[in-house]
């Protein structure tokens, strides 16, 4: 594959990416216009972190005129599960790439974003990412500044039909391999479960999305990694 | 502090979150735990991040839990994420008219 053929690939799969960026910033963009952003203040925060959770906080310590130290403990909470990813991205570079790609694909991983490069079979191609990433982060960015100059005016039926968008693609990258490995079977379900315990359990239950999906990653993946360790094979197909 | 100082500074720091593993983790690792953590990884924090959060996202839960029914049987039967995605949209439209 040359790199355009890739970074083409990456557009393709960075459409419906970028659809459900649009409803999830453009509602993004509404809390950003609450704490007095201007829309170009909406849209650099959006380009430069790309992240979800990580805005509304960012947005709400704004608002609240939050101290740096703060501002230092919320990033690391709301985003500390890219770390994570970043971990189990790095195992699918080949050793040949050049260091400045790990810059280039490590700046955007997103969850969408990453669960597209989880889903792609073998080695990590940085211009499929690249390819994603130009479609994607302008939708998100764009939609940011729209939020924070329209408001409310996207229909709230469209906003909940899109908002599903994202959940569609988690899903679409995680049956097909547990199709093929049992354990995976076995813990999706178990990982629903789970997940669903924690949201409603006392302390656990009040945390962020954001940090209770760190928690419950390690929690599980160490479990499994303790009852199943992969054999090489797998690992060659993950 | 100005707007731009706290849209920088998370910035900065969460680009170190997201760098720095990639860096830390430059050659494959041969500890059989370790591979087999980063093997689960990514398929168990996507499956946490799906659920319960689904039913929360959409304006009616039933609708946001029928969307998710529906997009394991269609990734189940093959189809690929664009159509995955797009389906559970689209049903969910569908659906809240009736709702």
């Amino acid at each position: 594959m040359t790199r355009r053929e890739a970074f083409t690939k990456g557009m393709k799969a960075g459409i419906p990416i970028a659809l459900g960026y649009f409803a999830v910033s453009f509602s993004l963009g509404i809390a950003a216009r609450n704490v007095g952003l201007t829309p170009f203040q909406g849209f650099l925060a959006s380009l430069l972190n790309s992240a979800s959770a990580g805005e509304y906080a960012l947005f709400s310590l704004i608002g609240a005129g939050a101290s740096f130290l703060e501002l230092v403990f919320v990033t690391i909470v709301a985003n500390g599960r890219y770390f994570l990813m970043g971990c189990a991205l790095g195992q699918k570079f080949s050793e040949d790439t050049p260091l400045i790609h790990r810059f280039g694909v490590g700046f955007y991983i997103t969850d969408e974003i990453f669960s597209l490069s989880v889903s792609l079979p073998g080695q990590l191609n940085p211009f499929v990412n690249y390819g994603a990433i130009a479609v994607a982060v302008p939708s998100w960015a764009v939609g940011t500044a729209l939020g924070v100059i329209a408001g409310n005016l996207l229909p709230a039926r469209l906003v909940s039909a899109l908002s599903v968008a994202l959940f569609g693609m988690f899903i679409a990258c995680f049956v097909p391999p547990a199709k093929k490995n049992r354990v995976l079977l076995f813990a999706i379900p178990v990982c629903f479960l789970v997940s669903y315990i924690a949201s409603r359990m006392p302390y656990i239950g009040e945390l962020s999305e954001g940090t209770r999906a760190v928690i419950l990653t390690v929690v599980i993946a160490t479990a499994l990694a303790f009852v199943f360790p992969v054999k090489d094979e797998e690992e060659a197909e993950g | 502090m100005n707007a731009y100082i706290y849209i920088i500074g998370m910035c900065l720091i969460t680009a170190c979150i997201r760098i720095l593993p990639l860096l830390l983790f430059r050659r494959p690792v041969k500890n059989r735990f370790l591979r087999s953590f980063f093997f689960y990884v990514p398929y168990v924090t996507l499956a946490v991040m799906t659920f319960p959060a689904i039913v929360h996202a959409t304006a009616s839960p039933v609708a946001g839990a029928i969307a998710l029914i529906a997009g394991l049987v269609l990734a189940w039967i093959g189809a690929n994420m664009i159509t995955v995605s797009a389906a559970c949209c689209v049903l969910v439209f569908i659906l809240e008219l009736f709702i």
